[in-house]
């Protein structure tokens, strides 16, 4: 259905010719020496989470010739982004936004995009096809990968056999980590299971902490999650002496001895891309993805908790990865309803478009999807 | 860390422990609201005094090491703000409910404000008492780690019950709280005991503020209050202004609140929003089922503007 | 409250009309006058704090008033942010004229959304024409509404459960309500990373106002101010309700149907709020989603104090706020100050303004008797 565009840093700069091959145009912009580049985050840009990771990116190219960035953080889901998005065309000039909160997407996002037809709009996380508007796009990573990765060292590390995931709402986005986690530790051992608990929200501190020392109640000593902030889940589960893993951005400061690894977007990568093709006056990309290879995620250095096996483990697995279109979701596979939900011989590598309307469990984890 | 399969117990368990964990914020809460009530006064404003209590003591935490000197920073800057309110509402048709409504949101502005250098660095917690020290199960032992604070929170319950029937403070609170012309004719200035019991329980939200970010969960960031402030107010009336009252109301609310996670972690995970929602049924429920059409309120104090 | 003193004067009937018009202008300046001079002191309270943290002033002021009121673009970003507001506001307005402090008018909002949702999901598909639907769905919201503030009111009366409480827990009831529905029953598979109810047909969408970027929520919320303003101050339900008041008991006495009065008037609010989420989800999001409860029903208590309960003030001082917050994001954008700065200039301005309730009546240059004796 929907053509896309792999993208690495050498297809990013043929993209004039590649988009017209796949005929995927996207809007034209004008050659300009400068641009205003503007960034949305529906939260505090520093929550050792989600919006932090965007205003790193973000912050990457403050330092770049001709570009001048600006923010706006804790604008809610609501008219609010889309005046925010005007305001910042009509009175700052921008040229280019990335609204990076998954609610932003529809209707407000491709309103502005109707709207401001001269104007780049591009989304992390949304579906961009080819009926919206030309002038936007989305972008995201493979972070489901570097769950995995996760969940290779969780099972090495987890002598209960029993890991947690506190997830905000039971959405592809998230379901997908959560399944990577655990097949990268059934990788390890195919014993262990994975118990997962959503919050309802994206940040609520309390009910995190809370779900948290449930988790680990339940025996878990293994503990990630995919929540906005993950800063309390971090503390907690490491206060009561299980190990964690991170996710978002790198949280080993939290605790040094309890931390993992962790998986992390690097959107400065990805920003510093699209900047540089915008200010070249060349067309970007509409719809954009890619995964560790590409280098738009990354893993956090290892803790010093970490195993020797684990480690190996680790770097073998994480270096098939950088190849490119590895396969964490194969077949023969059961959700944890009993049903096959894969069959066995069909794998789906990480650019599978089925995956990002994941709506399944898999066997291995406690927990249901509604 | 060695684990024990504690199974369904662990729902009861984490009832257990969430009502130790997640009680203490609303206990200093409804129990500084108690206090300021008593004398007459609402002050709505306590969300925006626990949050930059939360922020205050966190960031004095950071920069001195001690979270008991960032508590006491707490302390003093919501005793602050409930000077502030108390002095503001003396004057004649100035609305309390109105301007604790204008404090919350001014508190709340101000420790985000102030509060965004604090949310990368690390502050020392509060200690907590290992009274699970006799079982070898550590569950148990985690849910039984009791934060001083819960402990000094209880002590205040009982303590502030018994004042209020025994000491003469006690009584000239009562007093102003249900009639200012009474106080007036004891020679008591009512103004100045509202001032005074404002802000007490404003430095009491504050110290709950402190618990949220130096004990649990420990940390400071932008969410990390989610209405305590404003349903522990709502707790005070629940527990009809007794502060063994809000002691329990506390404990239950807590307890109910733990409830959702616990029946996820043991598989219950259906219409689990219904479930967040626990303690808010169960505290409606329960006033349905105590109130009714014939009595007020019984213990409100008279010069109440909302039980008016 | 000082209102309903200030309302009863009868100085025109001696005929003298120029003198009757300038007490009248007296009397409706103070109305005036005194909120905006709160207003100054609000803001000059509000420069000294920027002086003590470095900054000027003077950029801050110019960029609100860029941001919020100088264009046209700015203006309709202030009324694309008031329209909830009216709506909102109302729905604590109205119980406080019987001396109720409902503080859960979010409750009323996301569950309006998602009957309004759940009215056009029916409605998918049946080729009834949009108007009716949209009225349908006008009228789903506000019955979703008005029955939950309504039970508030029930509650107060027949149970004399403090409806403070009530409101408030009802409201957390009400948004996980919504969030299970949300993502469960009426969930619109397709919705994927944002759960959300079926998306609402095109013609059941509400548009803007032509010529406008600005939904038709915005006129529907003044017309709602003004219909309750009508109600309270020109019927006879509306003098029931402020004698109610002013002394419940003595209503009962007087053989008011206090009851019906507290119930009737929550309902009315409830449908407010109700019909504020069904412009939410008609005209702005489509569907129903967790982004209903958005906080609109909190700043609806702070719109109703400032306002004095009144409904037709409700209207200047929702626009007041919508225009601060449409010129956050430029603040936050040139001057480099976080987003709660905000929070902090609406704190002082706020508490500036219920201030200034203690000095109605205390100019002489404001007292209607004053001009009737001159004239």
């Amino acid at each position: 259905m929907t053509q896309r565009l792999l993208f690495n840093r050498r297809q990013f700069l043929q993209t004039t010719s590649a988009t017209a091959a796949l005929g995927v145009l996207g809007a034209g912009s004008a050659v300009a020496a400068t641009a205003t580049i503007g960034f949305i985050y529906v939260g505090p840009k520093d929550d050792y989470g989600y919006n932090q990771a965007h205003a790193e990116g973000a912050a990457a190219l403050k330092g770049m010739a001709g570009i001048t960035v600006v923010e706006e953080e804790k604008v809610p889901e609501t008219v609010d982004v889309l005046k925010t998005m005007e305001s910042m065309i009509n009175l700052e000039g921008a040229g280019l936004l990335f609204p990076t909160s998954f609610g932003y997407f529809d209707p407000f996002m491709l309103q502005a995009a109707t709207k401001y037809p001269k104007v780049q709009f591009r989304h992390c996380g949304g579906l961009w096809t080819d009926k919206n508007p030309k002038n936007a796009g989305s972008y995201f990573g493979y972070i489901g990968t570097c769950q995995y990765l996760n969940g290779i060292v969780a099972g090495h590390m987890t002598k209960s056999k029993k890991l947690g995931f506190v997830a905000a709402k039971p959405i592809p986005q998230v379901l997908l980590n959560i399944n990577s986690f655990l097949l990268g530790a059934r990788a390890v051992d195919p014993s262990i299971t994975c118990q997962v608990i959503f919050t309802g929200e994206w940040s609520l501190a309390v009910k995190e902490a809370e779900a948290t020392n449930a988790l680990l109640d339940q025996g878990a000593d293994v503990v990630t999650c995919h929540v906005d902030s993950p800063k309390v889940v971090v503390q907690t589960a490491a206060g009561r002496g299980a190990y964690v893993c991170g996710y978002h951005a790198n949280q080993s400061p939290l605790a040094p001895q309890k931390y993992l690894t962790g998986a992390e977007w690097n959107w400065a990568n990805v920003y510093q891309m699209y900047a540089k093709t915008f200010l070249a006056g060349e067309t970007l990309p509409n719809f954009t993805r890619g995964g560790l290879a590409e280098g738009f995620v990354k893993m956090s250095p290892l803790g010093p908790a970490v195993t020797e096996p684990a480690r190996k483990q680790f770097e073998a697995t994480l270096a098939e990865m950088k190849k490119g279109n590895y396969a964490i979701i194969k077949g023969p596979l059961k959700d944890n309803k009993g049903a096959e939900v894969v069959a066995g011989g069909k794998a789906y590598i990480e650019t599978a478009i089925e995956l990002e309307s994941m709506n399944y469990l898999v066997e291995g984890v406690i927990g249901a999807t509604s | 860390m060695a684990t024990t399969d504690i199974g369904l117990w662990g729902v009861p368990l984490a009832i257990l422990g969430g009502a130790i964990r997640v009680s203490t914020p609303f206990i200093f809460v409804s129990l500084g609201e108690t206090i300021t009530e008593r004398s007459g006064r609402i002050n709505l404003g306590l969300e925006g005094i626990l949050v930059f209590g939360a922020m205050t003591a966190y960031a004095v935490a950071v920069m001195t090491a001690s979270p008991w000197l960032g508590l006491l920073a707490a302390a003093g800057a919501g005793a602050c703000f409930g000077l502030f309110h108390g002095w503001i509402c003396k004057f004649p048709r100035v609305n309390d409910i109105a301007i604790g409504i204008a404090l919350m949101l001014f508190g709340t502005g101000l420790a985000f404000f102030f509060g965004k250098s604090f949310i990368q660095p690390l502050a020392p917690h509060l200690p907590a008492l290992p009274f699970g020290f006799w079982s070898d199960v550590p569950q148990v032992r985690a849910a039984l780690d009791v934060n001083v604070l819960f402990l000094i929170g209880a002590f205040l319950a009982a303590a502030l019950w018994w004042a209020f029937r025994n000491t003469r403070i006690g009584l000239i609170i009562r007093v102003v709280g249900d009639s200012a012309d009474a106080a007036r004719a004891m020679g008591v200035n009512p103004d100045r005991v509202r001032l005074l019991a404002t802000a007490a329980g404003s430095a009491l939200a504050a110290i709950g503020g402190g618990y949220l970010s130096l004990y649990y969960p420990g940390s400071w960031n932008e969410s990390i209050s989610s209405g305590q402030g404003l349903m522990a107010v709502a707790l005070v009336i629940f527990s009809r202004w007794n502060p063994l009252g809000c002691f329990a109301a506390a404990i239950l609310f807590g307890g109910a609140g733990a409830l959702g996670p616990a029946l996820q972690s043991v598989g219950v995970s259906h219409g689990y929003y219904l479930f967040y929602a626990a303690p808010y049924v169960l505290t409606l429920a329960i006033m349905i089922a105590t109130s009714s059409p014939g009595r007020t309120l019984a213990g409100a104090p008279g010069e109440l503007s909302i039980t008016k | 409250m000082s209102e309903a003193a200030s309302e009863t004067t009868f100085e025109t009937v001696g005929g003298r009309r120029n003198a009757g018009s300038r007490a009248w202008i007296a009397r409706r300046a103070e109305g005036v006058v005194i909120p905006l001079g709160a207003l100054l002191v609000g803001m000059a309270a509000f420069s000294i704090f920027l002086l003590a943290i470095g900054k000027s002033p003077i950029e801050l002021f110019d960029l609100m008033w860029r941001g919020g009121f100088s264009s046209w673009f700015s203006i309709q970003n202030t009324l694309s942010r008031t329209a909830p507001l009216l709506l909102a506001g109302l729905c604590v307005a109205l119980p406080a004229r019987l001396g109720l402090a409902v503080i859960g008018g979010e409750g009323a909002i996301v569950l309006g959304g998602v009957a309004t949702a759940a009215v056009g999901e029916a409605l998918a598909g049946s080729g009834v024409p949009g108007p009716i639907g949209i009225v349908a769905m006008a009228l789903g919201g506000m019955a979703a509404g008005g029955l939950w503030i309504g039970a508030v009111g029930a509650l107060r009366h027949y149970r004399a459960v403090n409806e403070t409480i009530s409101s408030l827990l009802m409201a957390y009831i009400a948004i996980a309500l919504m969030n299970h529905l949300v993502e469960g029953p009426l969930r619109d598979p397709a919705s994927l990373n944002k759960p959300s109810t079926q998306p609402i047909e095109a013609i059941y969408r509400i548009g803007a106002i032509p010529g406008t970027d600005v939904h038709w929520g915005l006129a529907v919320g003044v017309v709602a101010c003004i219909l309750c303003w009508v109600l309270i101050e020109k019927t006879s339900w509306g003098f029931a309700a402020r004698v109610a008041g002013g002394n419940m008991r003595a209503a009962q006495i007087q053989g008011l149907p206090v009851g019906p009065l507290i119930v009737g008037f929550c309902a009315i609010a409830g449908a407010c709020a109700g019909l504020g989420g069904t412009l939410e989800v008609a005209a702005v999001h489509g569907n129903a989603n967790a982004s209903l409860a958005a906080g609109y029903g909190y700043t609806g208590i702070l719109v109703a104090f400032l306002a004095r309960q009144n409904p037709l003030a409700i209207i200047p001082v929702a626009i007041l706020l919508g225009g601060i917050d449409a010129s956050g994001g430029l603040i936050q954008r040139r001057m480099h100050l976080p987003d709660a700065t905000v929070l902090v200039l609406q704190g002082m301005i706020f508490i500036s303004i219920l201030f200034s309730d203690t000095v109605y009546g205390r100019w002489k240059i404001f007292n209607p008797e004053l001009w009737t004796e001159k004239g």
